[in-house]
């Protein structure tokens, strides 16, 4: 969707300001915020994609106004009542009302770690071969779907070449809405910054991304 | 004073709290009581990321790279195994890639579209990897935004930026400072910092200065 998510080549937000000697957590409540999502997560009833649509689904104004972790809050709200776990009711009044959506799993802490090194990876044998090699020129496809897609709008309909091929991975653009995983060949394309930017982007710098297959056609 | 003293005893009364942190104590409440989530869990999750899990163990493998040249190979051809020789793995790093800084080119890693960072090997990104300011203009004046870090090169070095929209993660390996010959990993992996392996940095020289 073409969110406020989408900030890639956006102006007018300032100095970047990084913080000398960050901590790790700004309070208890984003270490509590982290764990909560994690943990509801391991639950197993929705995929990273649709955490990310949820996300990137919030009014723009209130994505831009929000700390990350108060992003992952709010998406988090949106998929425990959409998946039948914590009702709105139940986030204002602040205790259990009504039962919820019996879990597939529930994290136990002796396997938080190995569960965490796990990890959750998205490669996925796939028969046949992909339609690009390594070298080839390609052209990104236009769209402006309203669903999760992991292509910027500022690599939209843009040249470049084929960098890398990571194999086939789960496809988030249908992942998210719970229409499969459909994996599909992904690449790193790299894109001269003139191609994207214009004529006086920086000649010397090249910007990549990762795109599946059906993101892309031959140029 | 003790007049007053009842007023906090309590439990639900998040009067005291912020709004976003009156949301989260509710939604943990909730999750909790429901048998979701379980607490134990999620203090072993905390516990994991403040303690465990950091930009030390990408650091380690930089400075395995710069020290051991056939595990630099190892680190280019498969990174995710690479990694997984020194035990890292996992959550936000289960298909890494390493870019190896050389005095042609300069690395760079953004995520524009959300937050991807390679959790394995840095931790939990800092607040300005996952803010508007960074994500908009790293892809769209990646020498500008080297500059505020401090980061000069000279316009011939070319400037390669990953923006990390699949589940790949990229591990800058920064260029091995001078002066260090002979150095053991561990020495060495104190001159490798966070920002030199996102790209927004420079690994640290011998006297504790950008290289």
């Amino acid at each position: 969707m073409n969110g406020a998510q989408d900030l890639g080549g956006q102006m007018g937000f300032g100095p970047i300001n990084p913080e000398a000697h960050e901590p790790l957590f700004h309070g208890e409540w984003e270490r509590r915020a982290l764990a909560i999502t994690l943990a509801a997560g391991a639950m197993g009833h929705w995929s990273i994609d649709e955490s990310r649509h949820a996300r990137e689904s919030l009014h723009p104004v209130d994505y831009l106004s929000s700390s990350y972790y108060e992003i992952w809050t709010k998406a988090l709200e949106r998929l425990l009542e959409r998946h039948g776990f914590v009702s709105a009711a139940e986030r204002s009044e602040g205790v259990p009302l009504t039962p919820s959506t019996t879990p597939r799993r529930v994290l136990a802490a002796d396997s938080v770690r190995a569960v965490l090194a796990r990890g959750g990876p998205t490669s996925r044998d796939k028969t046949g071969a992909p339609r690009f090699r390594v070298g080839d020129t390609v052209r990104t496809i236009v769209i402006s779907p309203a669903g999760h897609t992991r292509l910027p709008r500022y690599a939209r309909g843009k040249t470049g070449v084929i960098e890398l091929l990571h194999g086939a991975h789960v496809f988030p653009d249908s992942n998210a809405h719970g229409q499969g995983e459909q994996p599909d060949w992904l690449y790193t394309v790299a894109f001269g910054a003139r191609e994207l930017w214009g004529r006086e982007a920086d000649a010397n710098s090249v910007v990549s991304i990762d795109a599946w297959e059906g993101y892309l056609e031959p140029a | 004073m003790p007049g007053d003293h009842h007023l906090h005893h309590d439990h639900d009364d998040h009067s005291h709290l912020t709004p976003i942190e009156a949301r989260v104590k509710a939604l943990e409440s909730i999750l909790v009581a429901k048998g979701l989530v379980d607490p134990a869990a999620l203090d072993v999750i905390i516990d994991t990321y403040e303690t465990r899990i950091g930009p030390r163990n990408g650091a380690r493998v930089v400075a395995k790279a710069w020290a051991d040249p056939a595990y630099a190979a190892r680190l280019r051809t498969d990174a995710t195994a690479a990694i997984a020789e020194l035990d890292y793995s996992g959550r936000q790093g289960e298909h890494m890639v390493a870019v190896f800084n050389d005095a042609a080119t300069h690395h760079l890693v953004v995520c524009t579209l959300c937050s991807c960072y390679p959790w394995a090997v840095l931790g939990l990104p800092p607040v300005w990897y996952k803010s508007a300011p960074y994500r908009s203009r790293a892809v769209l004046d990646p020498r500008g935004v080297l500059a505020e870090f401090g980061v000069i090169l000279p316009a011939a070095v070319k400037l390669r930026v990953w923006d990390s929209t699949a589940e790949t993660r990229y591990l800058v390996i920064p260029q091995r400072p001078p002066r260090t010959e002979g150095w053991d990993e561990e020495r060495l992996a104190d001159l490798v910092t966070r920002d030199s392996m996102i790209g927004t940095g420079l690994a640290l020289n011998p006297s504790g200065i950008p290289a």
